[in-house]
């Protein structure tokens, strides 16, 4: 059998990935290059690594079968990857855990990071708190006013939160605004970039990191029903989720790999954030070659999506790739299905999943309905949804 | 021989530094693009660098992303940054022309109808801030088949053995940025970015223009004394963002009479 092994040795995906930035960047991504080949497979660091996954983060986290939902959806047995019950709320303290130990072996004493809803931003802030590190937050000043309660707690944990003004003031100008303090303040700073997007390494290093997702998926679903699912589900904005709990399927036979894109108000509309499933071109945008939602000019055009965690024009660079190879399917799902999913599982399994993770969840329903009673679909129910209670009020005109 | 390499030489004879101003096509509005370009030539510039407005321009700070974004708002994408070139060059046949960008851009329209239009509009280098040499060996070629120049940046933090790298990729000029961020940042260290071009001249014959931090004349005529191209940027667009209509000719001629002055002097 053919193991997969990428990327390549200068972080490319077949034609994606690669190290697209000035020169002045340079530098700073060799260090990190041949500081994560150092510690990559490193015993001590890997050890330190799980000891704080398991003791701050509170892993492994289960895998729970919704067993009334799959019954009301009628079809599949649905699993679910708790992925929501991490500390801080979501998937993305896996991977700022690992940059943070990185960037204490390092020596920088400062860390930087870019977010969106807030949620790799409040993950970076915890784990800057919790190792004695300054913490810098670039925030689009869009997603500021839409996410003060994240903002809250970022500020909560120390760390000073940057409103960008430029662009479209959101996710996208946030990660331009960091790789511009990053330049500015090499010698100190470490960039811990949360998505698998990026210049080399960073979509392998993330995705490494997360990976502990799909290894434990895999190891608990053979321990609970002796078998692997038929199909896996994940979300994908710039893709990190369902990096890491596809990464470790790829060289699975016969499971399914399927990565959810945000349709906002509909393909049709052009209001959406799913560049593979729109079959968007090819170009480059921060650091790497991607799909990218674009102009006829090469500009990066708006992107729309209930849920701000999804709101990116590009995706990560292995998922272009995964796609291209057609080991993974990519779908999308509308703004008003991903409510409709997030409603039933609050109902029907009392567990509030996040906007971004409903789109997975709402995919999921609508595949298991095509499926036998003893297939399995497994979910990565990437992060739960108490921070998106506002955006779920609003759309229902309640105050809160 | 190229424009460029027939401006550099020129210089060199009568013993000067070339001054190359940079703005953004199609800022503060693309029907002041061409005149501007000829209004710098006329008050002193040797070469000009012309900026691709790019929606994320990832290497420049606030001044320059403000002029990407006054283009943006019409719609200047790359074939009409072209397009102003073929007009400058209706009247002006010898002042070599450097489109200075992002990968994105080119991508979109494709590096091989990009070079070809590029050659056909009377471009002569291209700087693309986001194409490292081991990223673009094929644009490179191309642009050597259409006899355009391939411009790099060097950075304070590109060590020897990068620097003999660029160096074997690129033609024209080399470009050095004097500090540790983005383009129109914190001032520079004169000293450090002597010790740093002179290092640079052992390894090529190549030129070696400064930019990134000239703020001033004074930076200019420091910069000039060792570097053979004084390129300024962020400063041009701050004379562009703070004129009207009426002055801005007359703002941006008379910056670069000051420059050109310090330069010689």
């Amino acid at each position: 059998m053919q193991v997969y092994d990428m990327p390549d040795a200068r972080g490319h995906f077949g034609r994606f990935g690669g190290t697209f930035v000035a020169e002045t960047l340079i530098e700073a991504l060799e260090e990190l290059r041949v500081m994560y080949e150092k510690y990559r497979f490193d015993e001590a660091f890997l050890a330190e690594y799980a000891h704080d996954l398991k003791h701050f983060v509170g892993r492994p986290s289960p895998i729970y079968h919704a067993k009334r939902w799959s019954d009301k959806v009628g079809g599949a047995q649905i699993y679910l990857k708790r992925e929501d019950l991490n500390h801080t709320g979501a998937h993305k303290v896996n991977n700022t855990v690992g940059q943070a130990l990185l960037a204490k072996r390092m020596g920088k004493p400062r860390v930087i990071a870019e977010t969106g809803a807030g949620q790799h931003g409040v993950a970076t802030a915890t784990i800057a708190a919790r190792m004695g590190l300054e913490c810098v937050v670039y925030m689009g000043s869009e997603d500021v006013k839409r996410q003060a309660p994240n903002v809250f707690r970022m500020k909560l944990l120390g760390a000073t939160v940057v409103p960008v003004e430029s662009g479209s003031k959101t996710l996208k100008d946030a990660l331009n605004e960091a790789m511009r303090d990053w330049v500015t303040n090499i010698e100190n700073t470490f960039y811990i970039i949360g998505t698998v997007a990026g210049p080399h390494p960073y979509p392998m290093m993330v995705r490494d990191f997360q990976a502990v997702i799909g290894v434990e998926a895999k190891q608990q679903m053979q321990e609970m029903i002796g078998r692997q699912p038929d199909a896996v589900v994940a979300c994908v904005g710039g893709g990190s989720n369902a990096m890491g709990i596809f990464y470790p399927y790829i060289d699975v036979p016969n499971v399914r790999l399927i990565g959810v894109e945000a349709a906002g108000h509909g393909l049709e509309t052009g209001m959406h954030a799913a560049p593979l499933t729109a079959n968007s071109p090819a170009g480059v945008l921060h650091g790497n070659r991607t799909y990218l939602m674009q102009d006829a000019n090469g500009n990066i055009v708006e992107t729309h999506s209930i849920s701000a965690g999804l709101d990116y024009p590009g995706v990560g660079p292995e998922h272009a790739w995964l796609k291209d190879i057609k080991r993974a399917e990519y779908v999308a799902i509308t703004d008003d299905e991903a409510m409709a999913a997030f409603h039933s599982l609050c109902r029907t399994e009392g567990i509030i999943p996040a906007l971004e993770s409903s789109h997975a969840l709402a995919h999921a329903e609508k595949m298991a309905k095509t499926m036998r009673k003893d297939e399995i679909i497994l979910v990565n129910l990437s992060g739960r949804g108490d921070k998106d209670i506002n955006t779920v009020a609003k759309l229902a005109n309640i105050t809160l | 021989m190229s424009r460029i390499r027939t401006v550099f030489s020129h210089l060199k004879t009568i013993n000067k530094k070339a001054l190359i101003p940079y703005i953004t096509a199609g800022d503060p509005h693309p029907k002041h693009t061409v005149n501007l370009m000829h209004a710098m030539v006329a008050s002193g510039a040797d070469m000009i660098e012309l900026g691709v407005p790019f929606s994320d321009p990832m290497a420049d700070g606030p001044v320059i992303q403000r002029a990407s974004e006054r283009a943006l708002v019409h719609k200047i994408g790359l074939s009409k940054v072209l397009g102003f070139v073929a007009e400058f060059r209706q009247t002006d046949d010898k002042t070599p022309i450097i489109l200075m960008g992002y990968a994105n851009p080119i991508e979109a329209m494709g590096a091989e109808k990009f070079t070809k239009s590029a050659k056909a509009a009377g471009v002569d280098g291209v700087i693309t801030v986001d194409y490292p040499p081991e990223e673009c060996k094929e644009f490179i070629s191309q642009l050597q088949a259409n006899d355009m120049d391939s411009i790099f940046l060097l950075s304070p933090t590109t060590d020897a053995a990068r620097v003999s790298l660029i160096v074997s990729q690129a033609s024209g000029f080399l470009y050095y940025v004097s500090l540790k961020g983005v383009t129109g940042s914190a001032n520079l260290d004169i000293e450090e970015v002597k010790a740093r071009v002179a290092e640079i001249k052992k390894v090529t014959n190549l030129p070696v223009g400064v930019g990134f931090g000239v703020k001033d004349s004074v930076t200019a005529k420091n910069v000039a004394s060792f570097a053979d191209a004084v390129v300024v940027g962020s400063r041009m667009v701050q004379a562009i963002e703070n004129s009207t209509d009426a002055n801005l000719l007359t703002n941006v001629s008379d910056l670069i009479a000051e420059l050109r002055i310090a330069i010689d002097a």
